[in-house]
């Protein structure tokens, strides 16, 4: 029986997280996380967790691969500058396979930038931010429940396959309250056991967590190891979730917030009988390039909208079939598109589809 | 025939990782003979990052960890609040101490976190090629500062006992030098306080060793073990800077 709470994202996430069994949150202050961060000040010592303030977001992700060591279900929030720092954490938590979940709330950039919403750090979470051949699996909610329900997901993914997962949100879906079902609590004694973890070398051999082998063949090793595990990635865990796409003869292609916002020009087309179709990738690495594929679709054209200049563009570039054009609508800086503005980029696109 | 010195039974048969006349490999050995000698070998994780002990996890036979360079004590910080009946330490140079991890490292201290942090002060950066480190001692040669440190334009060596020994409330806080058997066995017993302080919960525990570098001094390793005792033991008074209330003598 689930449980329907009215929750900001922020709080769903964080409610989410300790009923996925999550007992250890390390985290700095920054906005607009810090309704998550604070929730998990006075939630975890309910539950017999951890709550910690760390000294910078270098601390915090570094504590969080010391619990993830340890076998711990480990998390950590931040917003831009704050992920930006923990990037040399992302790079060591991928080569040792440890897991744990990273919330990104995204803020507007460059730099020390505003805290009104972006989608900005695209690039950063799906390219690796960090140094080095690796990845991170990243996941784009777009509502109050998925802020949910995508959490209880990173975990797993996580576990299965000893990776950093990213949860990729913005300030909105931070800060804005809806109806939530909660799941019910898992207990975290009955998570299935990790055996590499480092707990004290008693009655076993020892285990070593190691952010480098010792030998250049042994990294050499370790990189076709992580090479054959992204690819099992993407083969498996690619989501997203599309509408209209049988007769679409324009696409729209957009996440989080922005997918939000589009859904709903979309609909409006579709009543004005104009045929519109819609790709929310849930994935963002793995990115759904399968959403493209399918055989029957006649698009004429795609519109990439982003609360940022262009990075998902890249990917949808990538995964578009054939040279269908594809078109942008989006800026960072904390700009947010209403529905009018994206209806009227999308009929204009429309109406020049086919002519181009 | 009777084996009369052999390795710490927690010490693997992996050879040294160090240049001839570095006494990093007795701060090992202290530490498995300490281990062994607590009856601890089943509690401890030790921590390791970038530096010269960047590959010493091979030569314990215990649970290890190999964590990004400075940041030990906060990945002990995240071990230890998992699993607080372990026994934790980093094992750190003066570069990921004193340098780029020193947030990190003061932190955990002013936190009184219940680890141990063993720092080898060896002046200079080693495994890169003796550079200068926050360490070294004014007018010391090193690759980055070839005609010596000068305060007047990179400042003063930071005495990181002393330091520590101001900022964490609850601590046990020793500097033991590894350049004479009488300094050993000194070493040898402010190791085994400070797994006691970590062992009874007593606070945060800091053991800072001075150690030779014979390449990056430019030295013989005789005119090294000199080198500690007329040159920094002077700059870096040995002793035990703090001691916590329930830590019998």
């Amino acid at each position: 029986m689930s449980e329907i709470c009215l929750l900001s994202g922020n709080e769903a996430l964080g409610e989410a997280a300790v009923r996925a069994g999550c007992r250890f949150f390390y985290g700095y202050p920054i906005t607009p996380q810090g309704e998550l961060f604070e929730y998990m000040a006075r939630r975890l010592p309910e539950v017999g967790g951890t709550f910690l303030q760390s000294e910078s977001e270098i601390a915090a992700i570094s504590m969080v691969y010391g619990t993830a060591a340890a076998g711990g279900r480990v998390m950590t929030a931040s917003s831009g500058p704050g992920t930006s720092l923990m990037q040399e954490g992302l790079s060591h938590l991928a080569a040792a396979q440890l897991p744990c979940l990273i919330v990104n709330v995204m803020r507007a950039g460059p730099g020390l930038g505003r805290v009104r919403p972006s989608q900005a750090d695209y690039f950063q979470a799906t390219r690796g931010g960090g140094h080095g051949d690796y990845r991170v699996i990243v996941l784009a909610p777009s509502s109050v429940q998925e802020m949910a329900d995508l959490t209880f997901d990173a975990f797993t993914l996580a576990d299965k396959y000893r990776n950093p997962v990213m949860i990729l949100c913005d300030g909105m879906l931070g800060q804005m309250m809806e109806p939530v079902a909660l799941a019910d609590p898992i207990d975290p004694n009955q998570l299935p056991p990790k055996p590499w973890s480092v707990r004290g070398a008693k009655g076993r051999a020892r285990n070593l967590v190691l952010a480098a082998p010792y030998t250049d063949e042994e990294l050499i090793a370790l990189n076709l190891e992580l090479k054959s595990k992204y690819a099992s990635i993407e083969a498996q865990e690619a989501r997203w979730e599309s509408q209209f796409l049988d007769d679409a003869e324009l696409v729209v292609v957009a996440f989080g917030t922005s997918a939000r916002i589009s859904e709903d020009a979309v609909l409006k087309a579709r009543m004005e009988g104009l045929k519109v179709g819609l790709i929310r990738p849930v994935t963002l690495w793995p990115f759904p390039r399968q959403a493209f594929d399918v055989p029957q679709m006649k698009v004429q054209a795609y519109l990439v909208v982003e609360m940022n200049a262009g990075q998902m563009l890249e990917d949808v570039l990538l995964a578009r079939r054939g040279d269908v054009p594809v078109f942008h609508f989006g800026l960072g800086g904390g700009w947010v598109p209403s529905t009018q503005e994206v209806y009227r980029e999308l009929v204009e696109v429309y109406e020049r589809k086919g002519t181009l | 025939m009777t084996k009369l010195f052999t390795r710490p039974s927690s010490m693997s048969d992996a050879a040294m990782p160090y240049c001839p006349g570095c006494t990093h490999g007795i701060a090992h050995r202290l530490v498995g003979e300490v281990i062994d000698e607590l009856g601890i070998f089943e509690k401890v994780i030790g921590i390791v990052s970038a530096g010269c002990s960047v590959r010493s996890w091979r030569l314990y036979r215990f649970d290890m960890v190999l964590s990004a360079h400075g940041r030990s004590p906060a990945v002990a910080t995240g071990l230890k609040r998992a699993l607080p009946d372990s026994l934790v330490f980093a094992y750190q140079g003066d570069g990921d101490s004193a340098a780029i991890g020193l947030a990190e490292l003061m932190h955990a201290a002013l936190r009184c976190e219940e680890i141990t942090v063993f720092m080898i002060n060896n002046a200079v950066y080693g495994a890169t090629g003796g550079q200068a480190a926050p360490t070294t001692l004014i007018g010391q040669k090193t690759t980055s500062y070839p005609s010596g440190r000068d305060p007047s334009y990179t400042g003063y060596p930071i005495n990181m006992a002393e330091v520590i020994a101001s900022v964490s409330k609850n601590s046990y806080v020793a500097r033991v030098a590894l350049n004479s058997v009488r300094n050993i066995l000194k070493a040898k017993n402010a190791v085994i306080r400070a797994f006691k302080t970590q062992e009874k919960g007593l606070g945060f525990s800091f053991v800072e060793m001075l150690s030779t570098c014979p390449i990056g001094w430019q030295m013989t390793p005789l005119d090294s073990l000199k080198w500690i005792e007329e040159k920094m033991i002077r700059e870096y008074p040995l002793g035990e800077f703090k001691v916590p209330e329930g830590l019998e003598p």
